[in-house]
């Protein structure tokens, strides 16, 4: 088990990068605690595969450091580091059988008989793959073949850390959840660093306890699922956790807060303070549709919206409507009722109501 | 559903089989013929049933040749396909050096066999030849028209020299077609070389193995004008091997149905070891 420190750390594939374009992933610090369960999440081409192969050390970073338990591992193989890392899709040994592939990196340590056999039981219990164990790898369904690619990750005892590439990819929807329980389980019960890359939110949320969000090569959020949700850092990651995502305005400055269209938007004294003192134009609001309150009488602070959808998705009523030119969505119980075409009235509780510069949150001082 | 029984549908099988009776079963036949008659002349065949079968089974001079002819292909093999592997693994991977390595490793293959006897028969004599001349002048003695060990070492090391490469690039192309993921998880499972070749590189280079062994099998099994251009079969008759004994037999002795007989034996062989280990191979897979 490992601290993992990325000092200063940067990648890209081209060999002389000259703008930030050119990177993989784009300098960042970062610390994966020991004992932590992390997620990565992003979309595809962001750069969290590339984090996790320069973690394994698969890939070597161009930039700065790695650094385990404080110590610089840029140069050693995953063998060296002594890291685990469960594969998108299976890899499996097919010449042998499965008791064979979780075997085998216990056996390439030199761990004793008895002690491998207790082991592969073990895990094999644990994955629910026991009576698999002598069958041909290569005989075996798609979801087993990545039960034993997980395995094999999972035998070591003395890792630095599991790292996970996507690993439920292939795995059909029911099995997909139970497998995440089983791994969640897993880490309380060995305590080991874990990471694990998704580009499903439902995936983080249940399996880590701290996710980082990555963008176009850069961690942009690092915090927990709530904290993800209630307070996103950087408009993508107000866009990309929850479904659907956040409303992303486009503002102007105007007197006392912003405004879009015709609609003036009061901001708290200290929002405009900041705003006030930063030159950028690249304003916006972003707020949770959860968030938004809709009410059929009007009010000082409620601003008048046309009813353009309401979808039923069986729990709740996802709500369209269209405020001047801007179109956004409103979380509404099942009980809401409104004829497409109508007028209702929205307001923008202050404290959801985030404000964001050149894509990134603007924070207040105690908040 | 109603299958419909029609059995104008057989005509369909015609071309098909019209095709393998000109390609296969016509010639065949014609040697069929042969081996079961004497033939003195135009008009003057008589029927001799097996008699030309025994009497091949027991030619001492068609055994001695057979024992010579699996030496020699057991002798090919157990060189040429850990040499073909081995070489296949050092190839670069990729880039202008591996192509180039593919172009270097594939020129003997483009030689023709009479051209390869003759560039042998040169490069391993001990007077002109830079080959013979340099074992020669490591004193060792070595003379391949003259000494049969000498002789045997020649033709196998021609042959390997000759046919590796096919080996290799069966392999490399087997090499190649392992997906990275394989190699990266043996890292990460911390497995050593030894490991990687014999848990990942050989099982993945399997189907191709099974057809080097086959072709280089048959190929060895029926080789005839390296080793004739080369020894010409000597010295005596050891490097004389089964296709040189039955083209004597049928061309320079007329012996038109002791060499069908023989010859209907010989494809038996080849067809018969073929089979065997294709099955062998096939079955050991099916279990489990």
């Amino acid at each position: 088990m490992a601290e993992i420190q990325l000092k200063a750390m940067a990648h890209s594939y081209i060999e002389n990068p000259t703008g930030p374009d050119d990177y993989a992933i784009r300098q960042l610090d970062h610390v994966w605690h020991k004992g932590g369960a992390y997620a990565l999440l992003g979309p595809s081409g962001c750069g969290k595969s590339t984090m996790l192969n320069i973690i394994s050390g698969l890939v070597q970073p161009s930039e700065g450091d790695v650094l385990f338990d404080g110590k610089r591992v840029n140069e050693l193989s995953p063998r060296d580091r002594n890291i685990a890392q469960v594969f998108q899709f299976p890899v499996i040994y097919d010449s042998m059988t499965v008791y064979e592939n979780l075997a085998f990196p216990l056996k390439n340590n030199k761990v004793p008989a008895a002690k491998i056999k207790t082991r592969v039981h073990e895990i094999a219990e644990v994955l629910e793959i026991e009576d698999k164990l002598h069958k041909k790898a290569k005989n075996l369904t798609a979801d087993e073949k990545q039960k034993v690619s997980m395995g094999r990750g999972l035998v070591r005892e003395d890792v630095s850390a599991i790292l996970f590439d996507e690993p439920l990819t292939v795995i059909d929807p029911q099995l997909k959840w139970k497998l995440r329980r089983k791994l969640k389980q897993i880490h309380e019960q060995f305590d080991i660093t874990m990471v694990y890359v998704t580009h499903d939110q439902l995936e983080a949320s249940t399996f880590a306890d701290r996710i980082a969000v990555m963008y176009d090569g850069q961690v942009v959020q690092f915090g927990t699922p709530t904290e993800l949700f209630e307070a996103p850092n950087h408009t993508f990651v107000g866009y990309f956790i929850g479904s659907p995502g956040m409303n992303i305005i486009e503002v102007e400055r105007c007197a006392g807060g912003v405004r879009f269209d015709s609609t003036d938007l009061p901001l708290d004294a200290w929002q405009a303070d900041i705003l006030g003192r930063m030159k950028s134009n690249n304003i916006k609001v972003g707020i949770r549709p959860e968030f938004i309150e809709i009410s059929h009488v009007a009010t000082d602070d409620t601003y008048e919206a046309e009813v353009r959808d309401v979808e039923d998705l069986g729990t709740y009523k996802i709500v369209t409507v269209k405020l001047g030119e801007q179109v956004m969505k409103v979380r509404q119980s099942e009980e809401f009722d409104a004829s497409i075409g109508s007028h209702i009235h929205l307001s923008f509780p202050k404290q959801w109501l985030m404000l964001y510069v050149d894509e990134f949150l603007v924070q207040g001082q105690q908040s | 559903m109603n299958k419909i029984s029609d059995n104008r549908a057989w005509w369909l099988v015609l071309p098909v089989f019209l095709l393998v009776a000109f390609s296969a079963l016509i010639p065949l036949m014609t040697v069929v013929n042969y081996s079961v008659q004497d033939i003195f002349g135009p008009g003057q065949a008589y029927y001799v049933g097996t008699e030309w079968f025994k009497e091949v089974l027991t030619d001492q001079r068609l055994r001695d040749s057979l024992i010579r002819q699996f030496a020699f292909s057991g002798a090919v093999l157990a060189i040429q396909i850990p040499l073909g592997i081995g070489v296949a693994l050092m190839m670069p991977k990729s880039g202008v050096k591996g192509s180039l390595c593919l172009i270097l490793v594939a020129i003997p293959l483009l030689i023709p066999w009479n051209v390869v006897g003759t560039i042998w028969q040169i490069f391993a004599r001990g007077d002109i030849g830079l080959f013979g001349w340099a074992i020669n002048q490591m004193g060792m003695d070595y003379n391949y028209t003259g000494d049969t060990l000498d002789a045997w070492l020649t033709v196998l090391l021609m042959d390997v020299w000759h046919w590796t490469p096919l080996v290799a690039l069966l392999c490399y192309s087997g090499l190649r077609a392992i997906p990275e993921a394989f190699y990266q998880a043996a890292e990460i499972d911390r497995a050593s070389k030894w490991a990687v070749f014999r848990y990942i590189q050989l099982p993945r280079l399997k189907s191709v193995l099974i057809i080097a062994v086959l072709l280089r099998f048959m190929d060895s099994f029926m080789i005839y004008i390296e080793p004739f251009v080369l020894t010409g079969g000597g010295p005596g008759s050891s490097t004389t091997f089964l296709s040189q004994t039955l083209t004597t037999m049928a061309i320079g002795q007329f012996d038109l149905g002791r060499a069908a007989a023989f010859s209907l034996i010989y494809f038996l062989i080849v067809l018969l070891i073929s089979w065997l280990f294709f099955t062998a191979i096939t079955h050991a897979d099916k279990e489990k």
